[in-house]
């Protein structure tokens, strides 16, 4: 099993989070990990996108040609990566910003609402959680308590510990969210 | 022993530590930022110094100072900082100090970019600096092999008091991969350092130098290195081999690259294709002989490099005519898809 | 190191050698005053009683020999790169002394930046500077503290502010940072101002044992040879003409 995962936004969208929380629940399950950022100047506000692979056997390539799964969450990522999916792929869309549907016939759309979820969640910055839960879901590769888990220890001791609750529902909502999509 | 989430720049840092590292001297520079904040954080806690130079120029040369009194002692920069550190380098080796050299290379010439590139090969590999001396060249191409070779340059660093230099690139030093760090050396292990000077209490006194205005004098201090780079040509060749047994076309790879060319070797058999990859791990000592052996065996050996052909050179020499040996480079921090290098490879098999 | 003559018996010892000095001949020119500073400093160092924990950075120059004048430990540092070597023994092993002994031209032309940023870290050393106004080893060539007017074989109508810059006043730059602990500037041309240097050099190597920081004795030096001087024109010309634009005294002392 090796499966490529491109998570893809705008800068400040914990973009490279999510990536290191499912990156850390592979790695806790005993599996190999890679993750890797695109980095660029800008620190805010530019576009981010990192790209993790899982993998039961040693990891060669960190970078993915045709990666298993799309985290798109705003339309320019998912215009820039929608035709790099794999065949019989998974493209999560944050469809409170991308308003058009996926296109590709060919892939498992998952069109989440993460932005709305978040703020129904009454914080707008666990839109990332949202979609990870989703993902999650979609993957098959870690489990819900698995990926909770992961998240808590990333999250963990840097301040952040009163957000902790707070993250755990955004993965549980996005998680079950997908689940229409995939029944 | 248990498995840790770490970036290669943090990793690298870390493992130094582990390694006795007592003085880290810096200048900011991206691709290795969070190896500078990682030594600002975690080193002074731990008994160990940390201070950010003027000038990579200053830092070398603290380096040095270090090295001279008797510690282990590192500096690490990314490719343009690095070129400013050669006129250091060229006194530390003829001066027979041991210490660490970090180059986590980006795209070049000039300002170039942050992006992984290879193309410090020839400065890392052929001297860098002025005169006839060299490096020892450790290419990791995993983040827990670079945690593994920053032990292993302390280590081979101080055995034959040659400075060592871990050659990665921007993709090892930002990307993480579980990583089992070593344990923290036993400072008995770590040689003693009787040349160093500590103060000429109860011995003559110690002269750290690179100098000798006599030329049979300077000869002889050239000889003595040159003599202890052919022990080392002799002792330290590292290399790895993927899939070699049946090949009939050899990738050569190191770094960043080597990894993804065991994606390509997987892909490449997958297809029936017999593909191996030959992975340098020193870069200095290259592997020219185990490399010869196998290109007597192979019809091509096709070297993949993020540079115009750096390496290519060391493998043609190895090679001598036994193979057809092409190339495939990318330039400017482009780095080549599996894909893209499995179309190179099929161009020359099946 | 140097044995000890017996005194005959009805003989008075005047004058030995100190004890931190090898019996290596001095390298430097007849009538350089480089002979004076180095000696300056080994007296100093003997009367510390230092020697066995001292750590001198030999420079590129006319001083390129001191470690082999020196009983004490040395590194030889590339040109103008002392400040940084000094900061690397230093912060290794906290308990030794640490010296520099370095021209105008390793420390105010290329090593700039590396004595400007150890001033400025206040980092616990003590730097011997001399001035001679001249890159004497390589040919006597123009350097930063070449005065108005002064030829040298890179300004061979005279040095011309316009073209070549102005004096560089390092020591007055230096005094205006808040790291450094004592700056200084002192000559060797006759023996009150020997005695006063000596003070001085005293006193930049007690302060680094007191851990006061970054100390430095700039000593105004001759260069005769270059200078095309005889050694009593080169002193005078020290007195009278390079005193005025580089003034003797005390640029900063923090107690």
């Amino acid at each position: 099993m090796e499966k490529g995962i491109v998570f893809a936004g705008f800068g400040g969208q914990g973009i490279l989070l999510a990536g290191k929380v499912l990156a850390r629940a592979g790695m806790n399950r005993g599996l190999e990990v890679t993750w890797l950022p695109s980095y660029g100047p800008e620190m805010r506000g530019g576009t981010a996108n990192c790209t993790v692979v899982i993998a039961d056997f040693p990891i060669g390539s960190p970078v993915v040609d045709c990666p298993d799964a799309l985290v798109a969450m705003n339309a320019p990522s998912l215009d820039k990566f929608e035709e790099r999916v794999a065949e019989g792929g998974i493209i999560v869309a944050n469809s409170s910003l991308v308003k058009r549907p996926v296109k590709r016939g060919d892939v498992r759309a998952i069109p989440i609402p993460a932005n709305d979820i978040a703020a129904e969640l009454g914080n707008p910055r666990v839109i990332n959680m949202v979609a990870l839960g989703a993902l999650v879901r979609a993957l098959g590769v870690v489990s819900l308590e698995e990926i909770q888990r992961a998240m808590e220890e990333e999250l963990h001791g840097k301040g952040r510990d009163k957000l902790i609750e707070l993250n755990r529902e955004a993965l549980r909502r996005g998680f079950s969210e997908a689940e229409k999509y995939l029944s | 022993m248990s498995r840790v989430l770490m970036r290669g720049n943090e990793a690298i840092a870390e493992a130094a530590i582990r390694s006795g590292l007592k003085c880290y001297f810096c200048y900011p520079i991206t691709p290795q930022g969070e190896m500078v904040e990682y030594m600002a954080r975690e080193l002074p806690k731990r008994g160990g110094v940390f201070l950010q130079a003027e000038s990579e120029v200053a830092a070398i040369n603290m380096v040095y100072g270090a090295a001279a009194a008797g510690v282990r002692t590192m500096t690490s920069s990314s490719s343009p900082g690095i070129s400013l550190k050669q006129e250091g380098i060229s006194y530390i080796a003829m001066a027979r100090l041991p210490c660490v050299i970090v180059n986590m290379m980006r795209g070049g010439p000039g300002l170039g970019n942050i992006a992984p590139a290879q193309g410090d090969y020839f400065q890392a590999t052929k001297g860098g600096g002025h005169g006839d001396y060299r490096l020892i060249v450790l290419a990791p191409s995993t983040v827990p092999e670079a945690a593994e070779l920053v032990r292993l340059a302390f280590d081979l660093s101080d055995k034959y008091r040659v400075p060592a230099m871990l050659l990665a690139d921007g993709m090892i030093g930002q990307m993480m991969e579980p990583v089992e760090l070593p344990e923290p050396v036993d400072p008995d292990r770590i040689p003693p350092r009787p040349w160093a000077v500590t103060g000429a209490r109860g011995r003559p006194k110690n002269v750290v130098s690179s100098f000798d205005l006599e030329p049979e004098g300077l000869r002889e201090m050239n000889l003595v290195l040159q003599e202890t780079y052919r022990e080392i040509e002799r002792n330290e060749v590292r290399w790895e081999e993927v899939e070699t047994g049946d090949a009939e076309l050899l990738l050569v790879a190191y770094g960043t690259v080597g990894r993804i060319a065991k994606t390509v070797v997987r892909l490449a058999r997958e297809e029936g294709l017999p593909v191996g990859l030959f992975r340098p791990i020193t870069l200095w000592p290259f592997p020219y002989e185990p490399l010869r052996m196998l290109a007597e065996k192979v019809g091509t050996v096709l070297t993949v490099e993020l540079s115009a052909g750096q390496m290519w050179e060391d493998v043609r020499l190895a090679v001598e005519g036994r193979a057809e040996t092409p190339f495939y480079g990318e330039l400017g921090g482009v780095v080549p898809s599996p894909k893209r290098i499995l179309e190179e490879v099929r161009k020359y098999v099946g | 190191m140097s044995v000890e003559v017996a005194v005959p018996k009805g003989y008075t010892r005047v004058f030995s050698k100190p004890r931190a000095l090898s019996d290596a001949g001095f390298t430097y020119c007849p009538g350089c005053h480089h002979g004076i500073i180095t000696r300056l400093v080994a007296e100093a160092i003997d009367e510390l009683g230092i020697l066995e924990r001292t750590v001198g950075i030999a420079p590129v120059g006319c001083a390129v020999f001191l470690d082999r004048f020196f009983n004490c430990d040395f590194v030889q540092a590339a040109h103008g790169r002392a400040c940084a070597v000094a900061t690397g023994i230093k912060r290794a092993r906290p308990d030794l002394v640490v010296f520099t002994y370095q021209g105008d031209g390793d420390l105010a032309a290329i090593g700039t930046a590396e004595t400007v940023h150890a001033a400025n870290r206040g980092e616990n050393i003590t730097v011997i500077f001399v001035n001679n106004g001249i890159y004497g080893m390589t040919g006597g060539e123009m350097a930063p503290t070449t005065l108005p007017g002064q030829r040298t074989t890179t300004t061979p109508a005279g040095r011309e502010p316009r073209l070549h810059g102005y004096p560089l006043k390092i020591s007055e730059m230096l005094a205006q940072l808040d790291g450094p602990a004592y700056i200084t500037r002192q000559a060797v041309f006759d023996h009150p101002h020997i005695v006063k240097a000596k003070r001085a050099i005293l006193k930049a190597f007690r302060n680094q044992l007191d851990g006061k920081g970054f100390s430095l004795v700039e000593i105004l030096s001759t260069c005769p040879t270059n200078w095309r001087m005889s050694p009593a024109e080169a002193g005078r010309w020290v007195a009278e003409e390079v005193t005025e634009v580089f003034p003797l005294g005390d640029l900063k002392d923090v107690g």
